[in-house]
């Protein structure tokens, strides 16, 4: 049962059994964006109120696997009060991480040799501790997509705030 | 067929041997299982329980050794050469297309088989040349919400390009396609194209009575057989099939291959598929004419090692014997249903048939497990070295009826026995220990 206990960290199935931020937000005035993982049929709807560039709230919702649907939820726990520069910060942190080749998982570093660094940005300290519990996800290549699929769709709906914001 | 030349390279040192298990009334899967090498590969210590074969067959050594045997001893591109081991190749080919026409008895095998890269393929074949010469807008195809996607884009495609009209023939509460009202849906049909057995439920169609109803209103009869045909004894004549597909991969065979039945007269008129070289009776700098048929749809070098897998393929399965095989599977998915459930009670839905004496059943069994979601399930079985499929199976309509995202399927093949599900019984035990 070696890597199987790295991919369903125990922090990771309390987010699938609890979601944080669960439900919907009446839109508009929320920006809606759904993404699809058509490998296995995950579906995440995230619904973003933002103001003056900061992410006053953040609804989830869709059905999936425990490693997207957790995914979704640490990310909100996350990024919930963020400015849209931390968000992106941290998309990018995540996304580095599940970019990291397997044998060089215990270094933190990617596969160029680079350290990763958390983001200092004023972030939560605890929630990028949470997240990092989906590294073990990289072990398991097939399931990469089902633990960004929140997070792409998040840049997605940032970039649609960012337009249509007053 | 005469190349064991290369036997002592794909296996040591013996020639190809015969199907074991050809005694007896009942199939020995022991003895099957000694001629798929895959099945007793060691993964952590153990052998894998391989339970997806509607996603695509093991195969057979004497599958794999046809096909290096023809590399190593025969290998030259087909209807060209007039040297020995092209015109071998050459009958080879097609001997194999005799063979793959034999095995669902084409009248015509000689020109009523097409071969393609797979049945998608096929039935993109059937859509992009008789469906564009032959359907208008307002013209009805009907097909069933139960498709595989293959079944389903191919038709969405020409809706678009076309504006012809899709109807689909309703699944009823049994999980089987509800033909109450065929007649009514028929109306205007052009076309009817239909599943012989769904990749999800395994419920088997009733393809006769479908054909008497496409006969009665003027539509033609598409089959997609590529769940049907590895499983059951297949007769294009019995049912009229204009058009029937189904594909290698799925029936001991390699990839890479699909197999495209239609009549004669059809396939005379039909405009061609691709354009290239081998499909041409003469090329001038103005236009071009075609060759006959079936060459005129197989267009450039076509899948040779691919075709000759598939004729060992296939004479695997003759002489194991087809009705063998499905007796086999049917008591199968008796054990494992029954087991299932009496396993798991209200924690396991399965979405099936339920199995009966009255109506045949294919050895596919889908089903939701305690609410979590089927990518889980897998993986955790994967632990176990259970091998099943998790997803929507291509059939995301068919999903949607159902109102889940995806389902967790169990498959089975003449290789597979009460073992393979206790394992997996015995592996579905530890998901609802992780996730319960």
């Amino acid at each position: 049962m070696s890597g199987l206990e790295d991919l369903y960290r125990e922090i990771i199935l309390d987010h699938y059994r609890s979601p944080r931020n669960r439900g919907e937000l009446e839109s508009p005035p929320a920006i809606k964006v759904e993404g699809f993982n058509p490998l296995c049929g995950d579906e995440i709807i995230i619904f973003l109120s933002t103001k003056d560039g900061v992410i006053e709230d953040i609804k989830i919702s869709g059905q999936g696997c425990s490693i997207s649907q957790s995914s979704a939820s640490m990310m909100s726990a996350a990024i919930k009060g963020k400015t849209f520069a931390q968000a992106r910060e941290l998309i990018d942190y995540f996304k580095q991480m599940m970019s990291v080749h397997e044998s060089r998982l215990d270094q933190n570093t990617t596969p160029d040799g680079q350290s990763i660094d958390a983001p200092e940005n004023q972030l939560d300290l605890d929630s990028i501790g949470e997240l990092a519990a989906l590294q073990g996800v990289v072990k398991f290549p097939v399931r990469i997509k089902c633990a960004t699929l929140a997070w792409n769709t998040l840049t997605q709906g940032l970039d649609e705030s960012k337009s249509t914001e007053r | 067929m005469d190349n064991n030349n290369y036997a002592h390279v794909a296996v040591k040192g013996n020639e190809a041997p015969k199907p074991t298990a050809n005694v007896g009334e009942h199939i020995d899967t022991d003895k099957i299982k000694e001629d798929f090498p895959i099945l007793s590969r060691d993964q952590n210590g153990e052998r894998i329980y391989y339970l997806d074969s509607a996603s695509s067959s093991q195969k057979p050594i004497q599958v794999i050794q046809a096909m290096g045997n023809y590399y190593a001893s025969t290998h030259a591109n087909v209807h060209r050469g007039v040297y020995t081991i092209a015109e071998e190749a050459t009958r080879l080919y097609e001997n194999a297309r005799i063979a793959a026409g034999r095995l669902i008895g084409a009248a015509h095998p000689e020109r009523e088989i097409v071969f393609t890269k797979n049945v998608t393929e096929a039935i993109n074949l059937v859509a992009y040349t008789w469906g564009r010469a032959n359907l208008s807008r307002g013209d009805v195809v009907l097909l069933s919400e139960i498709e595989h996607h293959a079944n389903f884009v191919p038709w969405l495609m020409l809706a678009e390009e076309k504006g012809v009209e899709l109807r689909y023939i309703p699944m009823d509460k049994t999980y089987n396609l509800d033909l109450s009202n065929l007649v009514q849906l028929s109306a205007g049909a052009k076309l009817i194209a239909v599943t012989a057995a769904s990749n999800v439920l395994g419920s088997i169609t009733d393809i006769s009575k479908i054909s008497d109803v496409a006969k009665q209103v003027g539509a033609r009869l598409l089959v997609d057989g590529a769940q049907f045909v590895p499983h059951r004894l297949t007769d294009v004549k019995s049912i009229d099939a204009d058009f029937y597909g189904y594909t290698g991969h799925k029936l001991l065979g390699p990839t890479g291959i699909g197999i495209l039945y239609a009549k004669q007269e059809l396939l005379e008129e039909m405009p061609p598929f691709l354009g290239g070289g081998e499909m041409i009776a003469d090329v001038r700098l103005d236009g071009f004419s075609t060759t006959d048929i079936p060459w005129k749809f197989e267009a450039g070098t076509p899948p040779i090692a691919e075709a000759i897998g598939l004729h060992a393929a296939i004479d695997y399965l003759e002489q194991v014997g087809l009705d063998k095989i499905a007796a086999h599977e049917k008591s199968l998915t008796v054990y494992a249903i029954g087991a299932l459930t009496d396993h798991f009670g209200k924690d396991i839905t399965i979405f099936g048939p339920e199995p009966s004496d009255s109506k045949d059943r294919a050895g596919v069994v889908s089903f939701k497990f305690a609410d979590i979601h089927p990518h889980d399930v897998a993986q955790v079985l994967n632990e176990y070295n259970v091998c099943v499929r998790a997803g929507h199976h291509c059939a995301k309509p068919l999903m949607r009826c159902l109102h889940v995202p995806a389902t967790t399927r169990a498959s089975f093949y003449l290789y597979n026995d009460e073992e393979d599900v206790n394992a997996l019984i015995h592996a579905l035990e530890q998901v609802k220990k992780m996730f319960g």
